[in-house]
């Protein structure tokens, strides 16, 4: 072809773009079709994956019903209130496990609520800006270690130390009050239910603190510069004007954080002392849902035992499920009346 | 203060007792804030310092080149840490795909309707729920069935375990990106699926990447699930079907013995799994924020 016959064609075949032929529509009109499939296609399929996940919590729920159906069938609604605990016999009583998980996750409440609360106003209120990413990174990497360092820890460095100064001090000064002094009475061991209270309080403050400083960072400014404009010092903000309006993601953040310690298992595996007991004295070993699995899931034999394990972890998921589902729902009510209210 | 009202100098004044009280509150309370942020960094720090005093003397070139020994005998981690990367790695490969799919659905087409409502809350009880239950979970439904442990039991409990943190951060970030970029993009005439993945996901590719990367750190610490899953195993093994030595449960394992050559191991390798733990957290952080700014 010669140079001067090119130049036409190629001026007609871009012409041709432009008046589609009845080929070209077709092709066009498939396309679209295609890309009406694709796009179908492409939205069930994540569609089925949000439902997997959706599943998943179903599947948990019925897999550990129908493992803990055998001692249910045996024990009646006795399981939960029993006491007994004893795999050589197979009776079983969930009580004792019920008893730890509930006294270390409130112990572990009690000291992180005001701790977590402190840090999330010092975060929000105190800390100059050069300094809020690192100490918020900070307090988030205590979340990041894993629940195993936290188990090592407690009982080779903590538990010691607590035996040697704490609880000797607090048998001393708290052991006589009426009510409350049998507490903290008994062999300064270490290890116990106080203790893996206070372990267990160091792992969920982190959660704790962060959402309550997220909550925290939600209030409008002008309403907390208001107050200041007024005289407030920043207790008396923090006390009538931050908490006031976070009210339910301060409560929220609190549930978050139940619901971690209800479930944490290594940490207090290694600190709490693994004894299926209800006793007056917080010093004594325990055991909790948790750890009770743990320790003796492995060993278990067939049948009875490993169904009773699988029934106390049906007891713990649905506690962890109640906590969880009220700390959400405390949660999306503040973000819900975010808009209204400013 | 001479030039104030009677009224006024009578609450105001640095003198009044009313005032004192209102700034000794202030102070009292700042104070303990103070304690409070105090009181966590010390916990941090001392469980840090612990893990190195401790951990620094067992760690060594054995660690990562001899398998775990019996008691008594010198030896290292190196089937554990294989173990951990295989089971980590295989959980991450399972959890990653699920949870961006099901994130997007959130994200994208989560506007109307029940599904998303529900999922995203059931993803956030997932999210918290006790890991030992996930471990029970998996007992059932697969190692009861095949009537063995094995490594791949593990890596699907530790992916159930994945999955709801990769779901959150992917609908986090995927929220984020601005409806204008959806629009330029479908005003171009990309379909729905090519907007998605090829321009928002694009678009928040580093804020993903992070979700995954905590998810990593998450599942690497874990040793509730793996207990009755993965359970342990003293030798080499890569048969995915059989079970394998991981970190988590080695150190449980060692760190609850009699044995000072164990015990010793169990915090060389508690000081690894910490310190890979913490370094995955701050990189992604680090590696976030850059992007973002």
């Amino acid at each position: 072809m010669s140079l001067t016959e090119t130049g036409p064609m190629a001026g007609n075949t871009r012409k041709e773009t432009y008046v589609s032929t009845e080929e070209q529509q077709r092709q066009i009109a498939a396309r679209l079709v295609r890309q009406r499939i694709q796009d179908v296609a492409f939205r069930k399929t994540t569609l089925s994956f949000a439902l997997f996940v959706l599943l998943l919590l179903g599947a948990i729920i019925t897999s550990l019903v129908l493992g803990a159906y055998p001692v249910f069938e045996k024990f009646g609604f006795g399981f939960l209130t029993s006491r007994e605990w004893n795999p050589v016999t197979n009776t079983f009583g969930a009580a004792n496990a019920i008893y730890g998980t509930v006294v270390t996750s409130f112990i572990a409440l009690l000291i992180a609520f005001p701790v977590s609360f402190g840090i999330a106003i010092f975060l929000t209120e105190l800390c100059p800006i050069w300094l809020k990413r690192p100490l918020g990174t900070a307090v988030e990497l205590l979340a990041a270690i894993p629940s195993i360092i936290y188990g090592m820890w407690g009982l080779f460095v903590f538990a010691p130390l607590f035996a040697q100064y704490v609880q000797p001090f607090l048998t001393k000064y708290a052991g006589d009050i009426p009510l409350i002094g049998q507490l903290f009475q008994g062999a300064p061991m270490g290890i116990g239910m106080l203790s893996a209270g206070i372990i267990l309080a160091v792992m969920v403050i982190p959660f704790i603190a962060s959402v309550m400083r997220d909550v925290f960072e939600i209030v409008p400014p002008v309403l907390k510069e208001s107050a200041y404009g007024l005289g407030a010092t920043t207790w008396e903000v923090v006390r009538n004007i931050v908490l006031p309006y976070t009210k339910a993601g301060v409560v929220g953040g609190t549930m978050l954080g139940l619901g971690r310690a209800l479930g944490e298992t290594m940490a207090v595996t290694f600190v709490i002392g693994n004894t299926p007991k209800i006793a007056a004295s917080l010093f004594e070993p325990g055991a909790s849902i948790a750890s009770t699995i743990a320790n003796e899931f492995a060993e278990a034999g067939d049948g009875g035992h490993i169904s009773a394990l699988i029934a106390i972890g049906l007891v713990l998921f649905i506690i962890t499920f109640v906590v969880l589902s009220l700390a959400k729902l405390m949660l999306l009510q503040l973000s819900k009346g975010e808009g209204s209210r400013t | 203060m001479s030039m104030q009202s009677p009224t006024v100098a009578s609450s105001a004044s640095p003198t009044s007792t009313l005032y004192r009280k209102r700034v000794f509150t202030n102070r009292l309370a700042l104070f303990l804030s103070l304690a409070a942020m105090a009181s966590g960094m010390i916990f941090l720090l001392w469980i840090l310092t612990t893990l190195v005093i401790k951990g620094i003397g067992g760690l060594n070139l054995a660690v990562f080149t001899q398998m775990t020994p019996s008691p008594g005998s010198p030896g290292g981690l190196l089937n554990a840490i294989f173990g951990s990367v295989v089971m980590v790695t295989i959980g991450t490969l399972i959890a990653t795909p699920i949870g961006i799919l099901a994130g997007i659905y959130l994200a994208e087409f989560g506007k109307t309707g029940w599904v998303a409502p529900t999922t995203r809350f059931v993803n956030d009880i997932l999210l918290s729920a006790p890991s030992i239950i996930i471990g029970l979970f998996v007992y059932t439904i697969y190692v009861a069935r095949v009537q063995h442990f094995s490594a791949f039991a593990g890596a699907i409990a530790l992916a159930i375990i994945a999955i709801p943190v990769i779901v959150r951060t992917t609908e986090t970030m995927l929220i984020l990106v601005p409806a204008s970029l959806r629009e330029a993009a479908a005003a171009l005439g990309a379909p729905e699926w090519k907007v998605v993945s090829y321009v928002a996901l694009r678009a928040v590719r580093s804020g993903v990447i992070t979700g995954i990367l905590l998810a990593v750190a998450r599942i690497s610490g874990e040793t509730a699930p793996l207990l009755f899953t993965a359970l342990n195993n003293q030798f080499w093994s890569s048969d995915l079907n059989a079970p394998m030595a991981n970190l988590p449960v080695v150190i449980f394992q060692f760190a609850m013995s009699p044995f000072e050559n164990w015990v010793e191991l169990a915090w060389a390798g508690a000081m690894l799994i910490t310190f890979s733990v913490l370094a995955i957290n701050i990189i992604t952080r680090v590696i976030f924020r850059q992007r973002s700014n």
